[in-house]
């Protein structure tokens, strides 16, 4: 009866763990289609999409969550197919300086501005 | 001279926006990958059309050897187009071409290849798209064009043209 109880924890405990992993992936696998870009409906996630080709993207990286691999892998393997453009979130490199450094220069730039404003202001 | 600065500052940032505005009227707005280096074909496993066999890559593709994948579908009206152009570029004994059946009903696949004739030297099933996705491809038709060092040296995305087939030729020359 013992042996039987104990049996029974261990079950739930894997039941539980295996459950909890499942909605783990699940959870990821929302995160990562969500952020790769349909390239046949261009405009629509992979995830929003019904084309041929999400359904694809779809089976490949649910394959890949089941097989371990992480998020930055699947977005590499990805990004080594199709180029950058296939994720929303693009990483930094020498393709997206200008993306990324612009709105950074463009707030720098209006800080100036408005601090010479301030000071002009001031001397007044 | 506060006064001219500013007009400075307001031409300048107007003339940024009037270029790229400009540079974008010029640009597609659909994106199509290109193959910019040379890249590895990508390694896997397929069920072959003919035999129902699992076929590794590396049994397929030989070192000095050119290939030509064409990713091709029954219901694809293109590929219907392209098709003659395969029948005459499979003629050419520099190159071998590699079918991937794309998403296709293995019946309509069959009576496709007896209508039109079969211009591959292997055709490979591939039922949910994955194995085309390990080309980067994204739809069909699209062709593939392999070195003899097993590089992907050129991606054609649409069905093939003269001018695409003289291309490939002068290539495997």
């Amino acid at each position: 009866m013992k042996i039987l109880k104990i049996f029974l924890i261990i079950f739930l405990l894997m039941g539980f763990t295996q459950s909890k992993s499942d909605e783990k992936n699940v959870k990821l696998k929302y995160k990562i289609l969500k952020n790769i870009r349909c390239l046949v409906c261009q405009g629509q996630s992979v995830h929003d999409s019904e084309s041929d080709f999400a359904s694809s993207i779809k089976l490949i990286v649910d394959k890949k969550i089941k097989e371990d691999t992480s998020e930055e892998q699947i977005y590499e393997f990805l990004i080594e197919k199709y180029g950058d453009w296939i994720i929303y979130d693009p990483k930094l490199n020498k393709n997206t300086y200008i993306l990324w450094l612009l709105p950074i220069l463009i707030f720098l730039l209006g800080g100036v501005i408005m601090y010479k404003k301030v000071l002009i202001k001031n001397n007044e | 001279m506060k006064n001219r600065f500013n007009l400075i500052i307001i031409f300048i940032f107007l003339s940024f926006c009037f270029i790229v505005l400009y540079k974008g009227l010029n640009n597609s707005n659909i994106y199509t990958p290109k193959i910019i280096d040379k890249k590895d074909i990508p390694v896997f496993k397929a069920r072959d059309f003919d035999s129902n066999i699992f076929i590794a890559s590396e049994n397929i593709f030989e070192e000095n050897n050119y290939y030509v994948v064409n990713i091709w579908a029954s219901w694809c009206v293109p590929c219907r187009k392209e098709h003659p152009l395969l029948m005459k570029l499979s003629k050419n004994q520099s190159v071998k071409l590699i079918g991937l059946n794309y998403r296709d009903n293995l019946n309509n696949a069959r009576k496709f290849i007896k209508e039109l004739g079969n211009p591959y030297d292997q055709i490979l099933i591939d039922n949910n798209g994955t194995l085309g996705v390990e080309f980067g491809a994204y739809g069909v038709p699209e062709t593939f064009l392999i070195d003899k060092n097993k590089k992907i040296i050129k991606k054609f995305v649409g069905p093939i043209n003269q001018e695409i087939l003289e291309e490939i030729k002068l290539i495997i020359k």
